[in-house]
């Protein structure tokens, strides 16, 4: 079977208006940019974007944020986001914030076909809200579900054509644990090599979880915060 | 004399011990790592999926793909590992962290902390502080004593949306140290020139005081 495709165009080919579609990356570290880009470039809207972050205002998931292509985001953080702030008070925008940890392993459980499980990240805050509550040794939890999405994005550094992926220092983050818990996982990858050239003993993410990759182009890779010492 | 920002840090790093492993939060908790004392073995970690935190890049190192939790561009040092957001949270989580600093609007004499959300004000999110504070085996608030206004941000009852509840085991101030026990707070240290009775006024909750409060060191 083919796993390859040309470019962003075809590689999101499938996703339809009011689709759930994940996005690795944290903050604008690791985002798959072209695939953003012909999303915003596409007719698509009401998406329910599950993201850790919402991106700045005008990259990453702020340029679909401002075509009012969103209809949810299922966010941890979404600091940094003006028109985000605005959409969301002015009731455009749904938003559904979980703490980070508990997001990743939402989708890590939504990945390996774990339904449900226990955290005690959120108990005795609002986060606990209509949640099943238990008490284990002593310590409580609360309920929390698996996530799976119509679509998963990602973006890796190296990646063959049978799907397997490489991922670059702090680009990984979100990026390997969507890769598992899309019914349709995309990577668009900075290097496309022919699969037997990765190294077995390297690969983050094993092909199985990716049906389509790409060699993308014009990466940006834009850095919110540049701090360096003097 | 009140503790400035880098004062507060100064004396949390008297905290760590060697071969601990940190998470350091945003603002003065990141200021910790500069004060860790020399050959001492401290690694920090970073949520987002970096154990080994190094100093600021020059501007000729800096890399888009290398980031810290608070998103500013970072340096791994020699030895450290990265890896994704699950496995990250997983060391949280499973109590693998040593120690947990993080800033907050407001702690009660119970150990709750509200650092997250001021309804109607801010929306930003929790990020990984509600993760950190239910798991990390002992967290210690970095914070100003009061607020702009002048309002004690140690309080009998918080009255900000909750991080997590009963978790902040140590406090320290602008204006002293003080740990959270199961009858209240409990003063420990005073900053150089602050006397027991204005650290009593800046404090809203119950305030215990035991013999004589020595001055902190730092």
């Amino acid at each position: 079977m083919n796993k390859v495709v040309n470019d962003a165009y075809e590689a999101i080919r499938g996703i339809e208006s009011g689709m759930t579609v994940m996005f690795g990356g944290f903050g604008l570290c690791g985002i798959p940019e072209n695939c953003l880009k012909a999303l915003a470039e596409s007719t698509v809207d009401r998406l329910t974007c599950i993201s850790n972050n919402a991106g700045v205002d005008n990259f990453g998931l702020g340029v679909l944020l401002r075509k009012h292509q969103m209809k949810t985001m299922i966010a941890s953080y979404v600091g940094e986001n003006k028109e985000f702030e605005r959409q969301l008070l002015s009731g455009e925008l749904e938003v559904i914030l979980m703490p980070q940890g508990t997001l990743a392993e939402r989708i890590r459980a939504g990945g390996a076909g774990i339904p449900a499980f226990f955290v005690p990240a959120g108990y005795g805050t609002e986060v606990q809200e209509g949640k099943e509550v238990r008490e284990f040794n002593g310590k409580m939890y609360i309920m929390e579900l698996g996530l799976t999405a119509d679509f998963s994005i990602v973006k890796a550094k190296y990646g063959d054509t049978k799907g397997n992926l490489i991922y670059n220092k702090t680009a990984n983050n979100f990026n390997h644990p969507m890769a598992t818990a899309g019914k349709i996982t995309i990577a668009e990858v900075e290097e496309l090599v022919p699969f037997g050239t990765l190294d077995p003993n390297q690969i983050h993410t094993p092909g199985v979880f990716v049906q389509r990759i790409f060699q993308g182009k014009d990466y940006e890779k834009r850095i919110e915060f540049l701090t360096t010492r003097s | 004399m009140s503790l400035d920002k880098n004062g507060i840090a100064k004396r949390i790093a008297q905290e760590l011990h060697d071969g601990y492993y940190v998470n350091l939060g945003i603002g003065i908790p990141t200021l910790v790592a500069n004060y860790i004392p020399d050959g001492m073995e401290v690694t920090l970690q970073s949520e987002n999926g970096l154990l080994g935190i190094g100093p600021f890049p020059t501007a000729e190192e800096a890399d888009a793909d290398l980031i810290n939790a608070g998103k500013q561009t970072v340096t791994a040092i020699p030895g450290a590992a990265y890896f994704d957001s699950a496995a990250s949270f997983a060391m949280i989580r499973g109590g693998h962290i040593d120690l947990t600093v993080l800033g907050a609007f407001e702690v009660s004499e119970s150990g709750d902390i509200a650092s997250w959300k001021v309804p109607g004000k801010l929306i930003k999110g929790m990020g990984g502080a509600m993760d950190l504070v239910a798991a990390a085996r002992n967290i210690i608030v970095a914070m100003q004593h009061t607020d702009k206004e002048g309002n004690s941000k140690l309080l009998k009852q918080c009255t900000l949306p909750l991080t997590g509840v009963r978790c902040v085991k140590r406090i320290v101030t602008n204006l002293a140290v003080i740990d959270v026990t199961p009858e209240g707070f409990k003063l420990i240290e005073r900053a150089p020139g602050i006397s027991v009775e204005d650290i009593k006024t800046a404090t809203e909750g119950t305030l215990l005081i035991e013999g004589e409060v020595p001055e902190m060191e730092v």
